[in-house]
């Protein structure tokens, strides 16, 4: 019987948040720290013709002014581990500050201003003057879509059967077109480093997902070995993929902190976040859906676009998952780029999943609605029992029961399907429903775990916590297996002191870290019976390391827990004063055999005031089977912060770009709207437990991006069935239910 | 008239329940005074323009931003931070709550939310649902999606009451 | 922000003459709408003058009506019992506006001279003849979906932003201003914004170094039928789409008085006399409430990205007027 796994447990970081003691990035403080202030350009393409910081040097505090004038040449940059696509090591051609007279979109970088404090920076910054030659732009993916074309790194996915053919002959079909704006990750706290040198050795304390990648990036930007940079971020303030990729500001800061030989600090403002870092792309999306009038589906075509930027590709592999969620002999699924002069997008949670499942989804209601069959009865129907896409069983997939649940809590079976057809005093209700998927992605992670014979553990993997619970999952897999009360283990990460681990991004952190504690755990374990079995009259002689467990500071047999050795008395024995395992966790070989993802079902209520168009979600129930719970209270809140993404995205969210000028012009938080308090009402998470024993050893599935995948979707289908509107562009905004 | 311009400015004010002198140039707001000058840094920045909540403070016992607040305004006045909220026989109830229940995620807007959680209580220890969604309107949280905030917020109320109060069950359906 | 001098003002007749001296000094109230504009380098006053340690916070009983003082913040007003039971749409407009922190430290003169929200005002990048005359109007031609339907110019085509404003308005409220020279006058709130015209930059008909020290409001017959609407993007904590302040007098059924005010679809509160006049004498009823709806929206001039404001200011119209009504 577990101790901790699958037990509630509050953070452990919870106290040094709630007392204002956990320091995030900018909170780092160096003797004798200077202030950087970032000045945007003005235009969307060209040159710069001329920029003149005499003024600006003058203020007062003033130290520098960088430009790409006087900005050293920063080395190419490795491209990170979770660059797209498929992990490729060729050189990244990510945008770099003050390299060069070049300007690839509007509102980037052209000078830094370092001064004492931050308001003379942020003043002075003021005085930098900048003239351009400009050049033609594009910022409209909607004008250029018409050049999209294939990503040039991995083969496209090759059609499955004959789609045309398929679809030509279905009896029903339904075609529509959908269409997601721009949208930001609006994290709370705004990215920062604070970087300082000593000689040829940087420390930065960096506002990242993945120290290990800001810190190779690094190192070759200043043609240093990667052990002189260290890279340290213990609290992340929410990320959402914004900080997966090393963004500008790193080099920048430890750039200016290298010439300047002193600590410097920069901060973005919020204004600055919007292109200081990636953003979901705009993305159009085709989708004709063919069925028989049973509903079985004959043939699907999904074919998106979405914008890169002029310099780099980035695909966000919207369709990707399409091929794996229904049964379906006939698929085309393409995912196309088309430059913009824009900056590149970059992952943003739930990537290309909730994208494509919001045109799938919505497809597929519009399907329902085409056959009169109920939404959740067309899913069953096509319901994928082995993977489409490979024909491999799945390692696990308990999707039918969360449709099941779901229902039922919801209450689905009283909807009634005509739209309109449900009321709430004048306000018109929709219940509506979707599917999410995500993947059970595992990558290679390593731990180092230090027990002593007092009976504390001190565990470190250089992964991050952006807010999912991961101090507190590591801490609870950690005492689990050592079997130590759980105050007794510290669990440290965001720092690259400690051993690599991925980024943090794409819902893998708990199955690959995870995976790595707990094998180092039991290598510590292994390594106490070995000592152990040194001396004769052990009681364990003849066990193996599988036979044994550790409680409570005892080695002892599962089979036969009397027999036990102390683990102090072993290390006494042996003059140990600890015992320390690394631990290298990679996935399984035996994978390859299955197809393995993690699925929700997702219920959504919504009330419309038909005369003023607002939409509010007044209720959501959502199932997700992503294997094993590991810690429920910080599981469903995480869930429920899916929810409400989900509920930005349909409602909400967009980027407004002025094309005229290229410029984002709604940089902010006023006119950049994120759900608020009142936004959100009854939301319940669910969760169905699957027995996984392939996806990895802790039998986990990633969550994170699982819980806002089928969301967006969810709700358009639910204002469709209030109002009999479908509204195909989000974000659903009361002007278009007018 | 008192004027000040460039040189810093000494001004007196309660912080935490005591007394601090602080000088700094006139142009900062507070929230830069606590961050910068008197290094607290819970006091958080997350938009600087009274956008987020994430910088709210009480002053004089009301919540306000502390971003859209001068240094100099502080003057003569009493400022609470999320550092002075617990006291030396512990953590105020809303902290225990917020670190309990799943309120704090990635923590950066905790510190705003428990020092507006904090007013709303005073005023009114027995708020509804729809009474604490309202106080919090300006706090924006990007993590939690808010359900647990709310909770927090009605156990900490129920215990500063004296009552305990049972939070609605959540259910995995599961292997055990 | 740029440098500027800081002064604390020891009186109203110093504090307006301070402002008077300097073309750019500017009064520091609850600063939430001045703080963000000099971060953002749109406002660059070289001088705050803090005029929140003035004895102008009063809310009282005064000839029939309720005076209340210029620096009384936004919260303590709403909840101030004579606006409460008197002035319920007063109370309703300003809770509509912003969050707790912000009407905490917002004073109700400050509220009046809040700034647009226009995004081309915001962005020092950007054409705006209101922060640089001359400088061209981005919106126009730009992104207006937030923008104004009713007296703009090619010169400008921002909305005021406010609530409490318009509910001012529907209350008849007159704003008492003191100018440096001592003189004091009475400008009723209708005419106290102003539209755009050739001159943008001028929000207000305030003179400079003017400084609010009360706001007056009569006695109302209006406190037992009023509604503040207000619709937006999300349920709280942003700006309006569109906005109506609804108030009735009503006798056995019928309008006997009536007030409607649009916000956010002009450069000031827009008070429609065509909805009030089709008011005036009809029964209190949703046939009625449509007629005045069409009539207060009949002269909109939407622009390319807010032609939404006309449908959905008519059905606010009539969903204020309702519920002002008790019919909905």
């Amino acid at each position: 019987m577990a101790r901790y796994i699958g037990k509630e447990m509050s953070r452990v970081d919870g106290v040094a948040k709630v007392t204002g003691r956990a320091k995030y990035a900018a909170e780092f403080r160096a003797p004798n720290l200077a202030y950087g202030f970032i000045v945007l350009g003005t235009m969307a393409k060209g040159r710069i013709r001329e920029i003149d910081t005499r003024e600006a040097e003058r203020a007062p505090g003033v130290v520098r002014v960088f430009t790409h004038l006087n900005a050293p040449k920063l080395g190419p940059k490795a491209s990170t581990e979770y660059a797209p696509p498929r992990n490729t090591r060729e050189q990244d051609k990510s945008f770099r500050a003050l390299q060069s007279d070049r300007i690839y979109f509007n509102m980037q970088p052209v000078a830094l201003v370092v001064a004492e404090t931050y308001e003379q920076a942020r003043y002075a910054a003021r005085l930098v003057r900048v003239s351009y030659d400009t050049e033609r732009h594009t910022t409209d993916t909607e004008a250029v879509r018409g050049s999209a074309r294939a990503p040039s790194q991995g083969s496209p996915p090759k059609p499955r059967g004959n789609p045309e053919a398929a679809m030509k002959a279905a009896p029903v079909r339904v075609e529509a077109e959908y269409r997601i704006p721009v949208e930001h990750h609006n994290s709370m706290e705004p990215h920062a480093a604070v970087a300082a040198w000593e000689g040829d050795k940087l420390t930065i304390f960096d506002k990242t997902q993945d120290v290990y990648g800001v810190r190779a990036h690094l190192a070759t930007s200043f043609g240093v070995p990667e052990e002189n940079v260290q890279v340290v971020s213990p609290y992340v303030g929410g990320a959402f993929g914004a900080s997966l990729r090393p963004n500008y500001y790193p080099a920048l800061t430890a750039m200016a902190a290298r010439e300047l030989k002193r600590p410097i600090k920069v901060v973005y403002t919020r204004t600055q976040m919007f292109t200081g870092h990636g953003y979901r792309p705009y993305t159009i999306q085709k989708i004709a859906l063919g069925a028989e009038a049973s509903g079985k589906l004959t043939a699907m075509i999904h074919q998106a676009v979405h914008n890169t930027s002029a310099f780099e590709e980035f695909n966000d592999n919207t369709t990707g998952f399409t091929r794996q969620v229904y049964a379906c002999p006939n698929l085309l699924a393409p995912t196309m780029i088309v430059a913009t002069d824009l900056p590149t997008p970059t992952w943003m949670r739930a990537p290309g999943a909730v994208s494509g499942m919001f045109a799938l989804e919505c497809a597929m209601d519009e399907l329902a609605y085409a056959l009169k069959i109920d939404p959740l009865e067309l899913r069953l129907i096509n319901y994928a029992e082995t993977d489409p896409e490979s024909g491999r069983p799945w390692s696990s997939k308990a999707l039918r029961e969360c449709y099941r649940l779901g229902a039922e809590k919801f209450g689905w079976k009283d909807r009634k399907f005509e739209p309109r057809s449900m009321r709430d005093g004048r306000l018109l209700v929709g219940w509506g429903t979707a599917t999410g998927v995500w993947g059970a992605f595992q990558r290679p992670a390593i731990a180092r775990i230090t027990l002593r014979p007092d009976g504390t553990a001190h565990v470190t993997s250089a992964t991050s916590d952006i807010g999912p619970g991961t101090y507190t999952v590591m801490t609870m897999i950690a005492a689990e297996y050592l079997g130590l009360e759980i105050e007794r283990v510290k669990f440290e990460l965001g720092d690259t002191k400690f051993p690599r681990a991925p980024a943090q991004g794409g819902s893998q952190t708990t199955s690959s870290v995870g995976s790595a504690v707990h094998g180092a755990a039991l290598a510590v374990g292994a390594k106490l019976l070995t000592l152990a079995n040194q001396d004769a009259s052990s009681p364990l002689k003849g066990a193996t390391a599988s036979d044994v467990e550790m409680l409570d500071g005892r080695l002892r047999l599962k089979s036969d827990p009397s027999k036990s050795v102390s683990v102090a008395g072993v290390m006494r024995l042996n003059n140990l004063s600890e015992v320390t395992e690394t631990f290298e966790s990679r996935p399984s070989p035996e994978r390859q055999k299955y197809a393995t993802m993690a699925h929700g079902a997702q219920f959504v209520e919504v009330k419309v005031d038909p005369d003023i168009g607002h939409v509010r979600v007044t209720r959501a129930i959502e199932v997700t089977a992503c294997g094993k719970i590991i810690n429920p209270k910080a599981s469903h809140s995480q869930e429920i912060g899916g929810v409400v993404w989900g509920i930005g995205m349909a409602l909400q969210e967009a980027t407004e770009i002025d094309h005229r000028y290229g410029r984002i012009m709604n940089p902010n938080l006023q006119h950049y709207h994120v759900p608020v308090n009142a936004d959100v009402h009854e939301v319940e998470t669910l969760f169905v437990e699957e027995d996984d024993k392939v996806v990895n050893p802790l039998g986990v599935k990633g969550m994170g991006e699982l819980g806002m995948v089928g969301i967006p979707a969810a709700i358009a289908n639910a204002v469709f069935h209030a109002t009999g509107k479908r509204v195909r562009e989000l974000p659903i905004t009361p002007d278009k239910l007018l | 008239m008192p004027e000040r311009t460039k040189q810093k400015t000494h001004i007196e004010f309660t912080l935490n329940g005591e007394a601090v002198e602080v000088a700094f140039a006139p142009h900062k707001t507070l929230l830069e005074v606590l961050r910068e000058d008197l290094n607290l840094m819970g006091t958080k920045h997350g938009c600087e323009l009274g956008e987020c909540g994430t910088c709210a403070v009480l002053v004089n016992g009301r919540s306000a931003l502390s971003c859209l607040v001068l240094g100099l305004e502080a003057e003569g006045r009493s400022v609470e931070t999320v550092e002075g909220m617990a006291s030396p026989a512990g953590l105020h109830p809303l902290q225990e709550t917020f670190a309990d229940t799943g309120a704090a995620q990635c923590g950066y807007c905790t510190p705003g939310f428990l020092l507006v959680a904090k007013e709303l209580l005073a005023a009114n220890p027995r708020p509804t649902r729809e009474e604490i969604k309202e106080a919090l309107c300006g706090n924006l949280c990007r993590c939690t999606g808010y359900i647990k905030i709310y909770e927090a917020v009605e156990l900490a109320a129920a215990r500063m009451r004296g009552e305990e109060l049972e939070l609605p069950r959540e259910a995995v359906y599961g292997l055990d | 922000m740029r440098p500027f001098k800081y002064v604390r003002a020891s009186d109203a007749a110093a504090a307006a003459r301070a402002v008077a001296a300097n073309p750019r000094a500017k009064f520091l109230g609850g600063g939430t709408n001045i703080l963000d504009l000099m971060k953002e380098d749109v406002e660059r006053p070289n001088e705050l003058v803090d005029v929140t340690r003035l004895k102008l916070s009063e809310i009282k009983a005064a000839s029939g009506g309720v005076s209340i003082g210029a620096l009384a913040k936004n919260s303590d007003t709403a909840n101030h019992p004579l606006i409460r039971r008197n002035y319920p749409l007063l109370t309703q407009a300003i809770v509509a506006g912003a969050s707790g922190q912000l009407r905490n430290m917002a004073t109700n003169g400050g509220n009046l001279l809040q700034r647009t929200r226009c995004q081309y005002f915001y962005d020092t990048a950007m054409p705006c003849n209101k922060r640089e005359p001359g400088t061209g109007c981005g919106a126009l031609e730009g992104l207006n979906r937030i923008h104004a339907i009713f007296g703009w110019s090619d010169k400008c085509v921002a909305t005021y932003p406010g609530d409490m404003a318009n509910a001012l308005y529907a209350l008849d409220a007159v704003v008492r201003v003191r100018g440096a020279s001592g003189r004091e006058r009475a400008i009723p709130v209708g005419e106290f914004h102003r539209l755009p015209g050739d001159t943008p930059q001028q929000d207000s008909n305030l003179a400079h170094g003017e400084l609010i020290t009360a706001i007056d409001l009569p006695k109302s017959n209006f406190a037992k039928n009023s509604y503040y609407l207000k619709v937006r993007d999300r349920a709280s904590y942003a700006f309006a789409l569109v906005s109506v302040a609804a108030a009735l007098e009503l006798e056995r059924g019928r309008v006997k008085q009536a007030r409607v005010v649009l916000g956010s679809v002009a450069h000031k509160p827009w008070r429609s006399l065509e909805a009030e006049a089709a008011l005036v004498g009809g029964p209190a009823s949703e046939e009625s409430f449509r007629r005045a709806a069409e009539a207060a929206l009949a002269g909109a001039k939407p622009l390319a990205h807010n032609g939404y404001k006309v449908e959905l200011g008519k059905r606010a119209v009539v969903r204020a007027l309702m519920r002002a009504s008790r019919l909905a």
